[in-house]
């Protein structure tokens, strides 16, 4: 057992509200793993404490060896991510913000360089480097956060729904990376996902988060065989039930609403 | 190091493409010197107060400063709406780092804003008495840009949304404009008012800036260049703490 990320009796409070109810799991060097969970189920809360983002509440998480509380630098050095919503700067272009990127984690100029091109070369988008990223498409642009993860060569990759809104084409294209990158490189993939078939057939393992806790995880023929269904999706409704769950919307989410409507600035 | 430059020429970078910003920013600017420098212009050289353009224009230049670097510290609230804010605080970089080149790139830009509207005052008809106190003009542009970057920084820092904006321009930035001695002298005051105005930094920033170009002034660069300092270092200090605080 070769643990890259292993998280134990990990709580997250919010006031007197538990997002986050003493969850334990570890992600093993080279896997992917598929977090999976319905809408407010704590998902994004925990991948935002695995990256540092949200200080924990109880418990301790180690990623690559580092505490993320007492070690955040060394553990940000390990890993790369793709946010479940835009993060791209729209008014640089694609290399601006590639190069924002390795200056920040601290690559070197020369291997900077070579980094980015091989990138950009790699998820097509080499011949539109110098285009403003506003005039990218949602598809372009997530394939250049996915490259821009990788130019500090991360151990680990967090993915959170990375394909949200993108069409069958670009999903396909996107998971070909993730899995290339998961075989050649031995990196670990760490990503949630809505689409039950994707998880399906790029996971190794699966864990599923419902309520603040992990109610199961495994591989995809365990979770079948323990519900005695047919399909993850029908697993994972099996396991989670049928209802909708209400997600209050962020003042975030009422920014973004207001950005839609208002137009760009 | 690299990450406080990268920080830096990227506000330098959106400043310079978003075109229709920088010529928008100068209208206000230029509305005030010829609507108020040419209106109340006659009034004030009856009353013994000389070249009224003369008088406004370091105050309207402050204000283009004011306005342009209050707008950058802000703009936080953009990056995070944008989510280019996670991108840098996931980064391996202190947040320290990365507030002091946000801040410094913003102050940069307001500065720069600053230099061309003094170039309108020029074509207007302000006239520089002395260019021996150049170097220290721009000193004290330069110090109103940071202070009021670093301000707006420190207030955007506890914001969400933008529904505090008009809040924070009709109850904070437009009463420091007005209260700053850049549309009338700061002598002779009502007491409560004069009060008022010596708590106001920009009131410091505006009599050093118009006193090195020449003007009048009210408080001498001495205590002017003092006050902004420890000013500046104090809302540096509290911005980056808030800064740090930050949750997205």
């Amino acid at each position: 057992m070769n643990a890259i990320i292993s998280v134990t009796d990990l709580t997250k409070k919010f006031g007197k509200f538990t997002a986050v109810d003493n969850i334990s799991f570890e992600v093993e060097k080279g896997e992917i793993l598929a977090f999976l969970g319905p809408n407010g189920a704590g998902k994004s809360t925990t991948i935002k404490m695995l990256t540092t983002l949200l200080p924990v509440t109880a418990g301790s998480i180690l990623v690559n060896g580092f505490n993320v509380m007492s070690q955040p630098y060394d553990v940000r050095k390990s890993f790369g991510i793709v946010f479940q919503d835009p993060s791209l700067d729209d008014e640089l272009t694609a290399y601006e913000n590639m190069e924002f990127h390795g200056v920040f984690y601290g690559v070197a100029a020369k291997l900077r360089a070579e980094r980015i091109m091989y990138l950009l070369k790699l998820v097509e988008l080499w011949d539109r480097k110098d285009e403003p990223v506003k005039n990218y498409s949602g598809g372009m642009k997530r394939r250049l956060e996915i490259a821009r993860g990788l130019i500090h060569h991360p151990k680990i990759l967090f993915l959170d729904e990375p394909t949200l809104g993108l069409d069958p084409q670009t999903r396909n294209h996107l998971w070909e990376y993730i899995v290339r990158l998961n075989k050649e490189e031995q990196m670990t993939i760490f990503f949630t996902t809505h689409y039950m078939e994707e998880a399906e057939k790029v996971a190794n393992r699966i864990a599923i988060i419902d309520q603040g806790k992990i109610i199961t995880q495994g591989k995809v023929t365990e979770l079948k065989k323990q519900t005695k269904t047919k399909s993850l999706e029908e697993a994972f409704l099996k396991l989670v039930g049928h209802s909708i769950r209400d997600e209050s919307a962020s003042a975030m989410d009422q920014l973004r609403m207001a950005k839609k409507m208002w137009g760009r600035r | 190091m690299g990450a406080i430059y990268i920080m830096w020429l990227r506000q330098l970078k959106r400043y310079w493409r978003s075109k229709s910003r920088m010529f928008g920013a100068l209208g206000q600017p230029i509305l005030f010197l010829l609507a108020l420098g040419f209106g109340f212009g006659p009034i004030f050289e009856k009353a013994g107060g000389g070249s009224y353009i003369n008088f406004l224009a370091p105050g309207v230049i402050a204000m283009s400063i004011l306005f342009t670097a209050m707008f950058g510290g802000i703009e936080i609230i953009w990056d995070r709406q944008f989510g280019f804010l996670k991108e840098t605080l996931v980064a391996p970089v202190s947040r320290t780092a990365i507030m002091l080149g946000r801040t410094l790139g913003g102050a940069t830009v307001a500065f720069l804003q600053g230099i061309v509207v003094l170039f309108i005052c020029l074509l207007i008809g302000f006239r520089i008495t002395s260019f021996w106190y150049l170097p220290a003009a721009l000193l004290f542009m330069f110090l109103i840009s940071l202070f009021f970057t670093a301000f707006g920084t420190a207030i955007a820092s506890n914001l969400v949304d933008m529904q505090a904006f008009p809040l924070i321009m009709n109850f904070l930035v437009m009463p420091i404009f007005f209260l700053s001695g850049a549309l009338f002298p700061l002598t002779g005051l009502p007491s409560a008012l004069e009060v008022i105005t010596r708590f106001n930094p920009l009131a410091y920033g505006v009599d050093g800036l118009r006193g090195a170009l020449g003007g009048v002034m009210v408080f001498g660069f001495g205590w002017d260049f003092l006050v902004l300092i420890a000013v500046t270092i104090a809302i540096l200090l509290i911005g980056g703490w808030m800064f740090t605080k930050i949750e997205v």
